[in-house]
């Protein structure tokens, strides 16, 4: 899918949970949220995508995203 | 004139539980107290003579047929408008009230026409019932004097007569008819609230006239047919009626336009739909109808509708009519061929609002159990899926709290973007009573809508704020209760989650928020929001109501979960006459988002992770069901463009049209390689299909919808399939060719799997709805008949959960090449794609979108009203006409969508709100300018649309045997 579409998508989730004053808790809360919400094509997409610099990712995104990659090899 | 299947008590029910006895005619009886003597009457059985009076109204006293005796009192009182008391005497005939009554029906009949064979009330007249009630045998007074009824009189023409008039499509008014009961005019004022009708004149002179004695058509009259119905003659008559004469039976189904849900009367001649009454008895409606529900129902028999299987290899191919058998076969064969080819999840549904929640349940049961994957997807997504996420985290449950009628104890109702009079006409009535009887209203809205100000209502105040800002008014809203005192400390204490509140009370206090400093933002004075804050949060009870002016934005579920937060701080939440209330648009969207069609979600809002749950559906299923969520419509789109996604079943959603981009939409169809579409018409989305599965009207099947208040009502089937199958089969026969099989006999027994499935369906069955009239979910062990109010004494999700709410503007910014805002909605007389509306006589009304334009941008542009204006985005260019209007804020512009060759679509975003995808169809910048040629765009829609309706086979062709 077009990678600056998931980037933007992510961004934006981001721009909801920046307001969260605990930071590992927003992490969480973005993270979660594209765990709970995004296919698993969009999910290994973003997370390809910020191993390869994660261009245009919010730092919070970059945060979350590193989150999610590490919750799902946990999973896996 | 009446359904033909309901008893008229003449007067309405009263409240309360108190009792009082009385006798009439030597008879003793206890009745409600409150109630009229007429309607006691008339619950004993007794039919005393009436005809100004209905059960629809409240009593007016002025036909004077309705005497009665009344042991002590004086005279002969009017019963309907007399109430009953305790030991009170009523004798409802004598010598002297028959004689009374007799000589009212005869100067009522002195000017009346005497055609009673040919009329078209003839059997179901209430002036012809009375005549024969009270005896009458002759008319003393003769028919040469002055009357209404002749056109000429002493060879001179009567000045009094006044032609028919055939102005709307739907009804005709002949006055010559028409007793003067002022029915008509009380039930466009009472029951519509729209004032359109009066009468004018004095004494004999009295007439009913439509606005300032105009046509029908050309008066404030929005033809919602109160007044028909209400017309105890054939002077207000429904054309239908007057072509095919009285029906001789009827059976009760839900509307299938907007989310109020209105119960009908379908009142037919064998299989031939006669007319729609809306029933007394329907609970979301309690008889009253609009425009769309009562009349626009042409569409079901038009001749566009196609009624045989088709299919084609590619877009480009002429369509070949196949039998039901072949068409399933190719359709299914298809998607194993491309899920063999490019994998499980290259294929997805989507389903529709407009679906029957038996209809929506299968679909999503054959992606997931068929096609294996999790990509379904249905229309919520781009209008309400932002309330099913907001209200989901905060109350803990994706639905309105309320019933509709809870707005009867409402004090202050805040509306924000919802056009109730034009997309939810029926409540908006309901609203508008209450608001007449004294509640009063807070608007907040970019454009100054009917409720602003109309006849008896005026808004308390209108917050008209810039588009994109409504997460930022709430805030500010919040903001003012927080620093003001004005929370409900023992509600939130008792009810709500201590550590989120006061995260979220100290995120709201912070001057950011506040209305002096969000001003220049909204555009509203700080002044004004303060009061409006301090108005809703000082009510006794204060209830919200939204529509999609609050979820399809970039912020949609951060502002529904500020509606949430601001109901729970303030403590209007949990009873009877407050609530966060989501006006539905379509029929069915709540039932299609409990159904379990979000891709990440089973039936009940439980999420497709969950084991349990799921283990729950694989043993009633049989299949191992895969547990990550699928792709969203937006998102299938784009998996379509890079080649991951390619074949899709499609059941009454027309993407093609209503999703946003129509030229990233229509890029994506044409990159699969099976389209399936299951619809009614050849639709947008359908030239770009290759197998066309034939669908079915709601008058044509079983099953169910769920309206805006959780009210699961039963859609029954009047008239068979017109291409034999209603779309529940048609999903069942193309799972079973998949090699999953379905053997369900009837709709019901669909909903039986969904009760056992669902634990918020439990107790739902058609037998309980046919006994208890609808059902509101959650309808369980606890709440075996329903619950009209969620969250009394605790929140679904236990307790309630403040969320915080900041304020990120939308990255569609206004500038130099775009320096306008564009926001869309819908009027009165279409509906939303306008595939139904659009092929009725509601053209009458609305035959094009009109862009709605402020005087100030209009004259800087030189554009002059109905002008041809480009409408132009960074997504693309459109051209319609101009309507210079001031309901508009300067900077401001404004378009319906419901016709495909306006191509509103085509200029908005793909911008979409951050946690559901819900696309921001509420905001786009945009410029406008003057044209004189149909933009590029529309050049090439019109030839394609021109090379797909000659791919159609001819008329009348059909598959032959096979």
């Amino acid at each position: 899918m077009n990678i600056e579409h998931l980037v933007g998508m992510a961004n934006d989730i981001c721009d909801y949970f920046a307001a969260e004053s605990d930071r590992d808790a927003a992490v969480a809360g973005v993270a979660g949220h594209l765990r709970k919400f995004w296919d698993p094509r969009m999910r290994t997409q973003i997370i390809a995508h910020l191993r390869s610099g994660g261009a245009g990712l919010s730092e919070l995104a970059r945060l979350a995203v590193q989150r999610l990659a590490d919750d799902e090899r946990k999973v896996a | 004139m009446m359904s033909i299947a309901e008893k008229d008590l003449g007067t309405p029910a009263a409240e309360g539980g108190k009792r009082v006895t009385l006798t009439i005619d030597g008879f003793e009886l206890s009745v409600p107290e409150g109630v009229s003597v007429m309607r006691a009457a008339a619950l004993a059985g007794t039919r005393i003579p009436k005809l100004c009076a209905t059960e629809m109204l409240e009593p007016f006293g002025s036909c004077r047929l309705c005497l009665v005796e009344i042991e002590g009192r004086k005279g002969y009182p009017a019963s309907c408008t007399t109430a009953v008391a305790e030991g009170m005497v009523v004798r409802t005939q004598s010598d002297r009230l028959a004689g009374l009554r007799r000589g009212v029906m005869e100067l009522y009949i002195s000017d009346h026409p005497l055609d009673c064979l040919t009329c078209t009330a003839n059997g179901h007249c209430e002036l012809q019932d009375m005549a024969g009630a009270v005896g009458l045998r002759e008319v003393r007074y003769g028919y040469d004097g002055v009357n209404h009824v002749y056109p000429r009189r002493d060879g001179e023409a009567n000045p009094r007569f006044v032609a028919k008039d055939e102005s709307n499509p739907y009804f005709t008014f002949e006055p010559s008819k028409c007793i003067v009961c002022s029915r008509c005019v009380r039930a466009c004022e009472d029951v519509q609230g729209t004032f359109a009708l009066t009468i004018q004149g004095r004494g004999f002179d009295s007439k009913v006239a439509a606005s300032q004695d105009d046509s029908f058509i050309a008066s404030e009259c929005v033809s919602c047919g109160a007044c028909v119905q209400a017309c105890p003659t054939a002077t207000l008559s429904e054309n239908s009626l007057i072509e095919y004469g009285q029906a001789d039976h009827s059976l009760i189904t839900t509307c299938a336009y907007c989310g109020v849900g209105c119960s009908f009367r379908a009142e037919l001649q064998g299989d031939k739909l006669v007319r729609m009454v809306p029933n007394k008895n329907g609970h979301a409606n309690h008889g009253h109808s609009c425009v769309k529900g009562r009349f626009a129902i042409g569409y079901a028999t038009h001749p566009d509708r196609i009624t045989t299987p088709m299919i084609r290899n590619s877009i480009d191919e002429p369509w070949k009519i196949v039998s039901w058998d072949q068409a399933i076969a190719y359709a299914a064969s298809e998607f194993k061929r491309l899920q063999a080819k490019y994998g499980k999840f290259s294929v997805g549904g989507i389903t529709s609002s407009r679906c029957t929640n038996e209809e929506t349940y299968l679909v999503q049961k054959l992606v997931r159990a068929a096609f294996g994957n999790n990509n379904v997807d249905t229309c919520a997504r781009v209008c309400h899926s932002p309330t099913g996420y907001g209200l989901k985290t905060t109350l803990g449950e994706s639905a309105g709290t309320q019933d509709f009628d809870s707005i009867e104890r409402t004090d202050v109702v805040l509306l924000i973007g919802a056009n109730p009079t034009d997309a939810h006409p029926v409540f908006a009535s309901q609203m508008k009573r209450r608001l007449r009887a004294g509640a009063e209203l807070i608007v907040i809205d970019p454009r100054r809508i009917e409720l602003v100000r109309t006849p008896h209502v005026e808004a308390s105040h209108h917050l008209q704020i810039r588009p994109g800002t409504n997460v930022a008014v709430l805030d500010a809203l919040a903001h003012v209760v927080v620093t003001e005192g004005l929370i409900d400390e023992a509600f939130v204490a008792a009810r709500c989650e201590k550590p989120a509140f006061e995260k979220w009370r100290a995120f709201i206090a912070d001057p950011q928020h506040s209305p002096e400093a969000l001003e220049g933002e909204l555009g509203v004075p700080a002044r004004t929001v303060r009061e409006a804050a301090r108005l809703y949060a000082k009510a006794a009870n204060g209830a919200i109501y939204y529509g999609l002016g609050v979820t399809e934005h970039s912020q949609g579920s951060t502002a529904v979960m500020a509606l949430a937060n601001l109901a729970m701080a303030t403590g209007n939440i949990g009873r009877e006459g407050v609530g966060v209330n989501p006006l539905r648009g379509q029929n069915n969207v709540q039932g299609s988002c409990d159904m379990g069609s979000f891709p990440h979600e089973f039936p009940g809002y439980r999420h497709v992770s969950d084991g349990a749950v799921r283990a729950s559906f694989e043993k009633e299923w049989g299949v191992t069901l895969w547990d990550e969520p699928g792709l969203r419509i937006p998102n299938m789109f784009e998996a379509a463009l890079d080649g991951s996604f390619k074949g899709l079943y499609l059941e009454g959603e027309d993407i093609a049209q209503s999703d946003p981009n129509t030229q990233h939409v229509t890029a994506a169809l044409r990159a699969m390689e099976c389209v399936v579409v299951q619809d009614l018409f050849l639709n947008e989305t359908a030239k770009f299909a290759h197998v066309f599965l034939p669908g079915s009207s709601f008058l044509e099947k079983d099953g169910t919808f769920t309206n805006a208040e959780r009210r699961v009502s039963r859609v029954r089937q009047v008239m068979k399939p017109k291409a034999g199958y209603a779309d529940w089969e048609i999903t069942q026969l193309l799972s079973n060719a998949l090699g999953y099989p379905m053997h369900y006999r009837h709709a019901g027994e669909i909903l039986d799997e969904i009760a056992r499935l669902t634990p918020t369906f439990k107790g739902v069955s058609f037998d309980k709805i046919d006994r208890l009239g609808s059902i509101q979910w959650p309808c369980n062990d606890q709440h075996p008949e329903g619950t009209p109010v969620m969250h009394v004494g605790e929140f679904v999700r236990g307790k309630g959960h403040f969320m915080l709410t900041p304020y990120v503007p939308t990255r569609e910014k206004v500038n130099a090449r775009f320096p306008l805002l564009l926001t869309t909605g819908r009027i009165l007389s279409q509906y939303n794609v306008g595939a139904q509306t659009r092929r009725t006589a509601n053209v009458a009304w609305h035959n094009e979108d009109m862009l709605e334009v402020h005087p100030h941008d209009a004259e800087e542009r030189g554009i002059k009203d109905g002008d041809w204006v480009g409408l132009s985005s960074r997504a693309g260019e459109t051209v319609l006409r101009a309507r210079v209007s001031s309901r508009m804020q300067p900077g401001v512009v404004y378009t319906t969508f419901h016709f495909p060759d306006t191509g509103a679509n085509v200029v908005t975003t793909e911008n979409s709100d951050w946690a559901t995808n819900c696309p921001e169809y509420k905001v786009t910048a945009v410029q406008v300018a003057r044209v004189d040629q149909p933009s590029a765009w529309q050049q090439r829609y019109r030839a394609f649309d021109r090379r797909q309706q000659q791919l159609l086979p001819e008329a009348g062709a059909d598959a032959g045997a096979g």
